[in-house]
């Protein structure tokens, strides 16, 4: 019987795994069949989003039969067998095997950025590692690079398990990091050895939620923010993305998913923040600057006849997509919504609206932002994001850094009292909240676009307003919407349309994708003028799962845990009253206080939106 | 040195791809074909490739430096490769090694002032019964002593009387 008959009928192969019994579906690896059984195999090169590696070989276990000990990660079950995985010439093996690693690991835990969390650290206590019986290198071989403003690479530390290799490319596509040389000259590195920033390094930082080792870190601003806090000059305020809260929990030791959303607000209240927003407020706002953007584009397509509107929109919020797409497909630049990433638009608002609200100099404000993700180190840093004068935004700290000042202040996360955001911004709407996951902004943008276009309840079309079709970890998704009615175009939205008619039956297309080797299938399909082509609003996410996944976030990162983050973020968005960014108070108040020429207008157009230059000259396509 | 123009590699590309199935198959076999042309894959001409084959420059990288007898360094008109493996290093490889480097008045992994000899180790060729053996390019010699080293280095003036870069 072949292989494929045998998946064909469901049969099982029975299996002896350590003495005991199992039967496990046809090509089932070993780890795996171990795992059912409760038996854990150590492996570092190993893993569950990326291809099989079989690299590393920690993970060999004894085949009976074999000659030589087999990688269990990378051996899949196609007959009945006997394994033993931990037998006294496994365990040998694996010590070898280990002590081999840790002779070409320059590096010192106490002073690593990786000190507990590290998996090789972890094994060699699990394998009781008290000397290098196969010596250690006195000196570091390599220049550590610091030239990238997200990532840092230290090949010192590297093991050569090739994850974050598998990782740029596999799940993003961008190849920015390769195994060069061969055999002991085995080295990962860039195209021609470059510094990593000036490569077509998307700054995602997915490489460093992958790295068994400190090999690569993230480039931490910690030292900057607690300056600032200590500076009695300084206002220092902090907006909090949602990704990091519904992640943040990780770093104190609770299970994934639990939402640490109010606790975290005290936490940075006794940190020395002076105040603490919520960046969900300015996710609102780019609902509607980017939402009436595309009903720019599609009036002016549609009715208009147009020509030169570029159509379909594509979000802007990740800046890692942003990047990308500015390298790999500069072409499609005029397709990108020119609405700032809520980050940025809150850095300009901070330092324009909230200072002279709260008579404030804005060159003693310090703005500091919380976020799931690298490569918003990299955008605060871009030239254009200064337009309130400043830098809008002043420092980044991702998810991973801030648990790590919450822990240095003495401060128990999980035990603190629950707090608000505080005003003028306040708590801003589910909509903003649900941004932290794939499809969040398009839901968002759907829950709004309906009832302002269609004047209905969202939730006459979609059960307590939860717009199922745009969900879910699938890398590209696609969904059409019919717009059966229209109602009468809301105040807000007057000086952009004079009436909804021309959008009576229309279909809107959408798609979502996560992942940028997603992005390459959506754009590759554009450019050859399929399905996404015809769409009217895609949303594109650098990372998997959204900014959820971001690289910023608590190591590990597997499916599970991404799922886990993902439930915790809509549960936070139905416990929300208003669920719909148009409602939100505060920002309807900044339209009538501030930004007085009205969405999509010249006060918004020079605060909330930007323009993107052509990176194709960076040296890889 | 020879350059290459993008049409070229194209057309390059285009044969071996249609003998090989797929750029990514085509990939050492255009490569090999770039090194007995004499044009070294340097960053320039990965990029060229890569744009032309649609697979990461990063990658192409990758496979270059794998192998030794591909490089993204120029190297010279002949590249002469003296095995260092066992039976050649027991048969007095040692002594050819310094012959070269006295008559080329070059260390190994450098390149004649002229352009024109490259010298580097090689491993096993196979030829270990005709121990000691090397590599000039393509062609191998074997049972070589001192003196015919300098034969060797004499044809290859000969064959090359002005060494163009």
């Amino acid at each position: 019987m072949s292989a494929e008959q045998i998946i064909a009928i469901g049969a099982t192969i029975p299996v002896n795994i350590d003495g005991i019994d199992i039967r496990v579906p046809l090509k089932t690896t070993i780890l795996d069949a171990a795992k059912q059984l409760g038996i854990r195999i150590p492996t570092l090169c190993h893993h569950t989003d990326l291809c099989e590696g079989g690299l590393c070989r920690i993970c060999v276990v004894d085949v009976e039969g074999k000659r030589t000990l087999q990688a269990s990660c990378a051996y899949p079950i196609t007959e009945p067998m006997k394994i033993k995985t931990s037998s006294a010439k496994v365990r040998k093996a694996r010590k070898n095997i280990l002590q081999l690693m840790l002779s070409k690991h320059a590096g010192d835990c106490m002073t690593c950025n990786r000190n507990q969390t590290c998996e090789l650290q972890e094994l060699a206590a699990e394998y009781g590692v008290t000397s290098y019986e196969l010596g250690k290198v006195a000196h570091p071989q390599y220049t550590t690079d610091h030239s990238s403003l997200s990532v840092i690479r230290d090949n010192n530390k590297c093991i050569l398990c090739r994850r974050c290799e598998r990782t740029c490319a596999e799940i993003q596509g961008v190849h920015a990091l390769v195994s060069a040389n061969r055999g002991v000259e085995t080295e990962i590195q860039t195209f021609m050895n470059q510094p990593l920033g000036d490569t077509t390094c998307i700054n995602c930082g997915q490489c460093i939620n992958r790295c068994p080792t400190g090999a690569l870190q993230t480039v931490d601003a910690t030292c900057d923010v607690w300056k600032a806090i200590d500076d009695p000059q300084k206002h220092v305020v902090i907006q909090t993305a949602p990704a990091p809260r519904a992640a943040i929990a990780e770093c104190f030791g609770e299970a994934p998913g639990t939402p640490m959303t109010f606790e975290m607000n005290t936490a940075l209240k006794r940190a020395g923040f002076d105040k603490v927003f919520d960046t969900n407020f300015t996710a609102d706002l780019t609902i509607l600057e980017e939402g009436t953007e595309l009903i720019k584009r599609l009036y002016g397509a549609l009715v208009q006849k147009d020509a030169s509107v570029a159509l379909p929109q594509f979000t802007s919020c990740s800046p890692g997509w942003i990047k990308y797409i500015e390298q790999f497909y500069p072409e499609y630049l005029p397709n990108v919504s020119s609405a700032k990433s809520p980050q940025q638009m809150f850095g300009a608002l901070i330092k324009t609206y909230y200072a002279k609200l709260n008579g404030l100099d804005a060159k003693d404000i310090v703005s500091v932002s919380l976020m799931p993700c690298t490569a918003k180190k990299y955008e605060c840093a871009r030239p254009e994001m200064a337009d309130s004068g400043f830098r809008d935004i002043d420092h980044v700290l991702t998810t991973r850094e801030l648990g790590k000042l919450i822990r240095e202040a003495g401060i128990e996360l999980p035990k603190m009292p629950k707090s608000d955001f505080d005003e003028p911004f306040g708590s801003a709407t589910g909509s903003g909240v649900i941004f932290g996951a794939t499809g969040g902004v398009m839901e968002s943008a759907i829950r709004t676009v309906v009832e302002l276009v269609c004047g209905i309840q969202i939730e006459d079309l979609f059960a307590h307003a939860n717009v199922i079709p745009v969900r879910g970890f699938e890398g590209v998704r696609y969904a059409e919407l019919p717009i059966a009615t229209v109602g009468d175009v809301p105040q807000i939205l007057q000086n952009v349309v004079p009436s909804w008619d021309w959008l009576k039956g229309a279909t809107l297309k959408v798609a979502i994708c996560h992942g940028t080797a997603n992005a390459k299938k959506v754009m590759d399909d554009i450019r050859a003028g399929g399905k996404f082509s015809q769409c009217h609003f895609i949303e594109f996410m650098a990372c998997p799962g959204g900014c959820l996944g971001g690289g910023g976030q608590p190591i590990p990162t597997d499916i599970e845990i991404r799922g886990k983050r993902a439930e915790a973020i809509y549960a936070e968005d139905m416990a929300y009253t208003v669920r719909k960014s148009h409602l939100n108070d505060a920002v309807l108040r900044l339209y009538k206080d501030f930004l007085t020429d009205g969405i999509g207008g010249r006060k918004a157009h020079h605060l909330l939106h930007t323009t993107y230059t052509d990176q194709s000259s960076k040296p890889q396509i | 040195m020879q350059r290459i123009s993008k049409d070229l590699l194209k057309q390059i590309s285009d044969e071996l791809i249609a003998q090989h199935g797929s750029p990514r198959s085509a990939l050492i076999p255009i490569l090999n074909r770039l090194r007995m042309d004499n044009v070294t894959p340097d960053a320039t001409v990965m990029k060229m490739l890569a744009e032309t084959l649609q697979i990461a420059p990063s990658a192409i990288y990758g496979v270059v430096s794998f192998y030794s007898f591909l490089d993204h360094r120029p190297k010279g008109k002949y590249v002469i490769r003296v095995c260092q493996t066992i039976s050649c290093k027991m048969s007095s490889a040692t002594e050819i090694a310094d012959a070269l480097k006295s008559e080329l008045g070059i260390e190994f992994g450098q390149t004649t002032a002229d352009g024109l000899v490259t010298l580097e180790r090689t491993n096993c060729l196979g030829l270990c019964s005709e121990a000691p053996a090397m590599l000039v390019s393509e062609t191998a010699h074997t049972k070589i002593n001192t003196a015919n080293v300098k034969d060797i280095l004499k044809s290859i003036h000969k064959q090359m009387p002005a060494a163009s870069n």
